[in-house]
């Protein structure tokens, strides 16, 4: 599976350094797992924060701390390479945080007809919101903008908006401004993960009227 | 000055290729022999950096040296995962000290951030890949952080060293998040132009 649409740069800087939101590190995690371009580039922006580490100053470490590090070394359980073992259907990033090992027994609540959600449970620290999102085949979506960030990545079946097809290991990585009214395809449902920073506001509305319904 | 400057960068490459050989040789004989003068060599280097590097993400010194040695410690019983194709030591203990500040934060040992350098585990490396170590060795990456304009380089290391979201980022220096993204754009596309020309 080789994806066409990619995370941003910036995006891929931030969660190089470390200080991407947990909701979106899942999203960015998962696609990473599965996409060759992208994993070279968080490669690269990591050596970045190698040569940002060797140019930030150095402190001078106090004898406890130095002494308790070499007396931990002797009873330290030692890492092997692992067996590599065949990828897993879905990137362990995402289904660490999932109860139930496939999509399909997830307790999804309905929210409109052809629309049902799953929302994950993350670390108390996480600003951003992260859920599932299951839209019936052939199905659209209202037109709707982001009101703020917000990364989808599709786990299962595709859509297609103005910007493309968006099937399988694909991830939008909006900017704010951008609308867009997506229309899953004919032939099976499609999941996304969709990391948000705060609720969408749909544009018409009809739409807006349905959102406490939909709550996306 | 053209000639001073590339005497200037020859001279990083160089040490950045003495310093990064040592690194390799010491980390491969931690692997191989648990040799303790190898990981006192490295901890030397890299304990009172990472301090520092704790510290400017507002870590007390307390926190800091906790996870100096949680570190270190990791860079000890991981040494035999380490795989030099996939980029420097140096890269290497900066993505073991970002994760481990992660779990920190989260209280949690679970984070996604385990699938991303797969350093932890053995995966088909494109060819991409198998350059960033060897460039990395020879200086570029040093390179192309000194040629980023100022004001890129501002932000890198706002989020690399300070730890700042975007959205911080921006307020701090009151500018849009869409300039804060497209600054980070730029940087990175310096970046990789620099690693894919090696110019």
């Amino acid at each position: 599976m080789k994806p066409n649409h990619h995370l941003d740069d910036s995006t891929l800087l931030a969660y190089a350094a470390g200080n991407l939101d947990e909701a979106f590190s899942v999203v960015a995690a998962s696609h990473v797992a599965i996409c060759p371009a992208c994993r070279s580039a968080v490669r690269a922006a990591e050596a970045l924060g190698g040569e940002l580490l060797e140019t930030a100053g150095a402190l001078g470490i106090s004898e406890d701390c130095r002494s308790r590090t070499f007396a931990a070394l002797e009873q330290a359980a030692l890492y092997r390479l692992p067996v590599a073992a065949p990828r897993p259907a879905l990137p362990r990033a995402l289904t660490q945080f999932l109860p139930v090992a496939s999509l399909e027994d997830l307790a999804w609540k309905k929210k409109a007809p052809g629309v049902a959600i799953f929302d994950m449970k993350l670390h108390a620290s996480a600003k951003g919101q992260l859920r599932l999102l299951r839209i019936g085949a052939g199905r659209a979506m209202p037109e709707h903008g982001h009101g703020g960030e917000e990364i989808t990545m599709v786990l299962t079946g595709a859509y297609v908006d103005h910007m493309g097809r968006f099937a399988a290991g694909d991830v939008a990585d909006l900017d704010e401004e951008i609308e867009h009214k997506p229309v899953v395809e004919r032939d099976g449902d499609c999941i996304c993960l969709v990391a948000t920073e705060r609720p969408t506001r749909f544009k018409s509305l009809a739409a807006r009227l349905m959102q406490p319904f939909v709550g996306i | 000055m053209y000639a001073v400057m590339e005497m200037a960068d020859k001279r990083i490459d160089e040490e950045k290729r003495r310093l990064e050989a040592l690194f390799r040789s010491l980390i491969t004989r931690v692997a191989q022999n648990r040799d303790r003068q190898a990981f006192a060599q490295l901890f030397d280097h890299f304990a009172p950096r990472l301090k520092s590097f704790m510290m400017r993400k507002n870590a007390s010194s307390e926190l800091a040296e906790d996870l100096v040695q949680e570190a270190m410690i990791a860079v000890w019983t991981k040494a035999a995962l380490y795989e030099g194709s996939k980029g420097s030591v140096t890269t290497w203990v900066f993505t073991i000290a970002r994760n481990l500040r992660i779990d920190r934060i989260r209280r949690d040992v679970h984070m996604p951030m385990t699938e991303l350098g797969d350093y932890d585990e053995p995966s088909e490396a494109p060819e991409g890949e198998e350059l960033l170590g060897r460039k990395q060795e020879d200086g570029l990456v040093a390179r192309a952080l000194q040629a980023i304009p100022a004001e890129q380089r501002q932000i890198l290391v706002l989020s690399f060293v300070e730890d700042m979201p975007q959205s911080e980022i921006a307020s701090k220096l009151s500018i849009p998040l869409g300039t804060v993204k497209s600054r980070m754009r730029l940087a990175y596309g310096h970046l990789r132009r620099i690693l894919e020309t090696g110019l």
